[in-house]
């Protein structure tokens, strides 16, 4: 049976750029956020990654600022009208040892799978 | 069981086209997810947190070996091959493709199943007790007037847009095995005093944020009528139900605002009005038709002691005791009624894989079993099983994992999916019933009878309310915490645990439920079941031992 | 709005007016506190009357003078608002309304059938839908399970009729 830190550890190890260690920055720095959806047709968990949806949170894209996160959930609306994905939404997430984690717990299962059937792992390739 | 006939069959072959346009609809664009999400909620199909999830509509619990194969074909066809039995007698899928739904929907009705009015604010699946037309204490068999409920109430043409969604159950004897108290409304069959059978209708009962024990609203309504009863109740709901806050928006909550009776005189007036309209008069003959589907299998006569039975009682130990577990009394001389536990010691709760299924409808078929059952306590029946053909049966059964001999013990948990499938959760509740199960399982014959159930948010799927020990997930500040609570039945003698104290983290709570357990095991009297002695010496013993220092100590 | 009545699309020969505005010549469609507050004049006057109803307003609360209104329009606030089936059913039946019953704002195509049964013969329609997409909502299913409104035989009815049916002819 899993602990959930074992959970997120053997998922989510990715190398992790782009985030500002300047001092002022710092000082304004927000909550970096992700952007996900689920598929329409399949249901499928998937994360932006600019501009497209990619089924791995590993790869999806940080927003380390609040306007660019929702900028992005705005062109993610066209993908509802398009029928592509339902209800996306942002969502908060931390650098913790060089890797990026959703601070949620629903999140980090919504990305890993349930933690009870380690045997369904989630792709992570793109969708 | 009952059988489709060709009104029955068109009827949801009508319903799989209907949907198909939903779906090409929604996929055209022409429906919003807004439109659409009652729509498909209508047919069983969630949006959940990994992928869509199907909950197919199993009535009032039965399968035939027919049925059971086909749901294991969904599950390898459509599925990640297995599937979930709920609280109420369903079956659910967790990774369904909302483009393959019209498709599974065609298969289902194939073998007269549907996923009609599983989800949405509408009459769900009507359930009964999963012992029906076996038990030895039974009136009448429940399933015959679940039967006519779940026809009348189907694809209601002014009850499909409730302010919320509507649970109905039906027991056919005093004692209570589908928690009828604990339904939107239930039918409890009674004989008055002239012999006659008619139906005690309780109202307002329900779990979820605000629980209510439900209440007799018509102690002894002619069965000729119950539907005419039935549909007044619906109408005083419909029309008045509160459409402000979703929270509120149950039977329930109604009840407890007017009283009941303030509630019974709107039915009663309602109920005159329709009665006399004659239009929901249940005739005996019909009643009868629909009787002749649940006629008990040829039983043979047989002596009520099997040598063969005995003898392997004496020479398998394994198969001793859970024949001591997981028989029930069978009305019928040389019969039993087996209960097939899905709830594997450290397993999860409820899951059969296709494999099983199958495995399991081939058993039916190989002993003329003729059905198997689903109960809410998330278990398969095999209601009428010769005495003499247990021992052949256990050793299927454990070719197939499925021989635990937990019914109704501490480790025959109740969990609901939880937080790790489930888009309303707030925790987990699987891991902490696997961990609860492997904790106490060598310990769960000296504990005896115990029910635990957990929820993993307020909605109350698992039906922790009425646990003996009830489990509440919650989230505190981003953290899983668990909050016990003690004393709840969903039996006759319904009543909904009280909170305990604090709540537990997920580190926590298995110790602190063996500890209550502990308490439990040092106060008991001879003969006292949990629920027994908590009623007896109320909670404080429970909370210092769960919450004090001499906890560590006595580890 | 285009309107479907008793299956095709119809001049709409109401107008609908508010509160405080004056009444004109012809046909005309009054929410439920101006007619209470204007009972008298309105029904004094000759041409067609109408009354619109919240889905949280009864039919009962018009009494009899239901039958001297030549429409009721009860209104969908939001789809899930199911209301208006109770109250169209309870005008059709107990009210014994036999004037037109018009279905107003937001309903789905999916609710058309429900809301026929129900007692609804007018239907206010989104710009460019069909009479042949009227005509599918309603007949999709075939068969009904219960009795409503509409007098519709059941499947009970006609698992009746064909047993009769197999007496005689057999």
């Amino acid at each position: 049976m899993l602990n959930l830190t074992i959970h997120i550890v053997r998922v989510l190890s990715i190398d992790f750029y782009g985030w500002d260690c300047d001092f002022l920055s710092m000082a304004k720095v927000q909550t970096p956020q992700m952007l996900t959806a689920n598929r329409l047709v399949t249901g499928e968990v998937v994360y932006w990654a600019r501009g497209i949806w990619i089924g791995s949170l590993t790869a999806a894209e940080v927003f380390a600022d609040g306007r660019q996160a929702e900028a992005a959930l705005d062109q993610a609306k066209l993908s509802v009208a398009d029928r592509t994905v339902v209800n996306p939404y942002l969502f908060p997430v931390r650098a913790e040892d060089g890797h990026i984690r959703p601070l949620e717990e629903r999140e980090i299962i919504r990305a890993a799978g349930p933690t009870v059937r380690s045997d369904l792992g989630r792709p992570t390739a793109h969708v | 069981m009952y059988r489709y006939d060709e009104f029955d069959a068109a009827f949801v072959r009508e319903r799989v086209e209907q949907f198909r346009y939903q779906v090409a609809r929604r996929l055209s664009g022409e429906l919003t997810e807004d439109e659409f999400k009652p729509l498909r909620l209508m047919n069983g199909l969630y949006l959940q947190l990994h992928a869509y999830m199907l909950r197919i509509a199993v009535p009032y619990g039965t399968l035939s070996p027919r049925q059971l194969r086909m749901l294991a074909t969904i599950a390898r066809k459509y599925d990640k091959g297995y599937g979930h039995f709920t609280t109420r007698q369903n079956i659910q899928f967790n990774w369904i493709k909302l483009g393959d739904v019209p498709d599974v929907l065609a298969d289902l009705a194939t073998v007269e199943m549907h996923a009609l009015q599983t989800s949405g604010n509408c009459i769900r699946n009507v359930t009964a007790d999963h012992f029906a037309g076996a038990a030895a204490d039974e009136i009448e068999d429940p399933r015959i007037l679940a039967e006519i409920i779940r026809q009348w109430s189907t694809l209601h043409p002014e009850f499909s847009y409730l302010p919320r969604k509507f649970k109905i159950a039906v027991s056919g004897s005093a004692q209570d095995r589908a928690a009828i108290r604990f339904h939107d409304m239930a039918v409890e069959i009674v004989k008055n005093e002239a012999g006659e059978i008619g139906c005690r209708v309780f109202v307002g009962g329900g779990m979820g944020r605000t629980p209510y024990v439900g209440q007799v609203i018509g102690e002894f309504v002619p069965r000729e009528d119950i539907l005419a009863f039935l549909e007044a109740v619906m109408r005083v709901y419909n029309e008045e139900g509160r459409r402000d806050n979703i929270y509120k928006a149950r039977i329930k909550i109604l009840v407890n605002a007017v009283g009941i009776e303030e509630m019974r005189a709107r039915v009663m007036r309602e109920f005159a009005e329709i009665k006399a309209g004659g239009t929901l008069q249940l005739p005996a003959d019909e009643v009868a038709r629909i009787a002749a589907y649940f006629a008990p299998p040829q039983f043979g006569t047989l002596p009520d002691a099997s040598s063969k039975f005995e003898a392997a009682r004496h020479a398998d130990p394994d198969f001793d005791l859970w024949a001591t577990r997981n028989l029930s009394r069978h009305r019928t001389p040389g019969y039993a009624i087996a209960t097939i536990s899905l709830k594997p010691i450290g397993g999860i709760p409820g899951d059969a894989t296709a494999e099983q299924m199958e495995a399991l409808a081939n058993l039916v078929d190989d002993f003329d079993l003729a059905e198997i059952r689903v109960s809410h306590e998330q278990n398969l029946v095999l209601p009428h099983v010769k005495k003499r053909d247990l021992p052949a049966i256990f050793a299927r059964l454990k070719s197939l994992g499925l021989c635990t001999p937990n019914a109704g013990l501490v480790t025959d948990i109740i969990a609901c999916p939880g937080l790790d499938y489930c888009d309303l959760a707030n925790a987990r509740s699987i891991p902490v019933a696997q961990r609860i199960s492997e904790r106490l399982a060598p310990r769960q014959e000296e504990i005896g009878e115990l029910k635990i159930k957990i929820s993993g948010c307020i909605n109350a799927c698992g039906h922790h309310h009425a646990g003996h020990i009830g489990i509440l997930g919650v989230d505190k500040k981003g953290v899983e915490f668990y909050q016990l609570q003690l004393g709840g039945s969903g039996a006759e003698d319904a009543s909904i645990g009280e909170i305990l104290g604090p709540a537990f983290s997920i580190d926590e709570i298995t110790d602190a439920v063996e500890r209550v357990v502990d308490a439990y095991l040092d106060t008991r009297k001879d003969g006292e079941r949990f629920l027994d002695t908590v009623r007896r010496i109320g909670l404080e013993p429970f909370k210092a031992r769960a919450y004090g220092e001499t906890a560590h100590a006595a580890h | 709005m285009p309107l479907i009545r008793n299956g095709a699309f119809t001049e709409d020969h109401f107008v609908s007016i508010a509160d405080d505005a004056p009444m004109p010549l012809n046909g005309t469609i009054v929410s439920l506190a101006r007619f209470q507050r204007d009972r008298e004049t309105l029904l004094a006057r000759n041409s067609p009357l109408g009354v619109r109803l919240k889905s949280s307003e009864s039919p009962e609360a018009l009494g009899e003078d239901v039958h001297r209104l030549a429409v009721i329009v009860l209104e969908f606030p939001i789809f899930r608002d199911g209301r208006p089936f109770s109250r169209a059913r309870l005008l059709r039946t107990r009210m014994s309304y036999k004037g037109e019953i018009r279905a107003v704002g937001h309903f789905l195509y999916d609710q058309l059938a429900f809301a026929v049964r129900t007692g609804f013969d007018s239907f206010e329609v989104p710009e460019g839908f069909t009479l042949a997409q009227f005509e599918r909502a309603l007949f999709e299913m075939s068969y009904v399970y219960q009795p409503s409104a509409d007098g519709r035989i059941t499947i009970r009815g006609l698992r009746t009729e064909a047993t009769v049916f197999h007496h005689h002819a057999g």
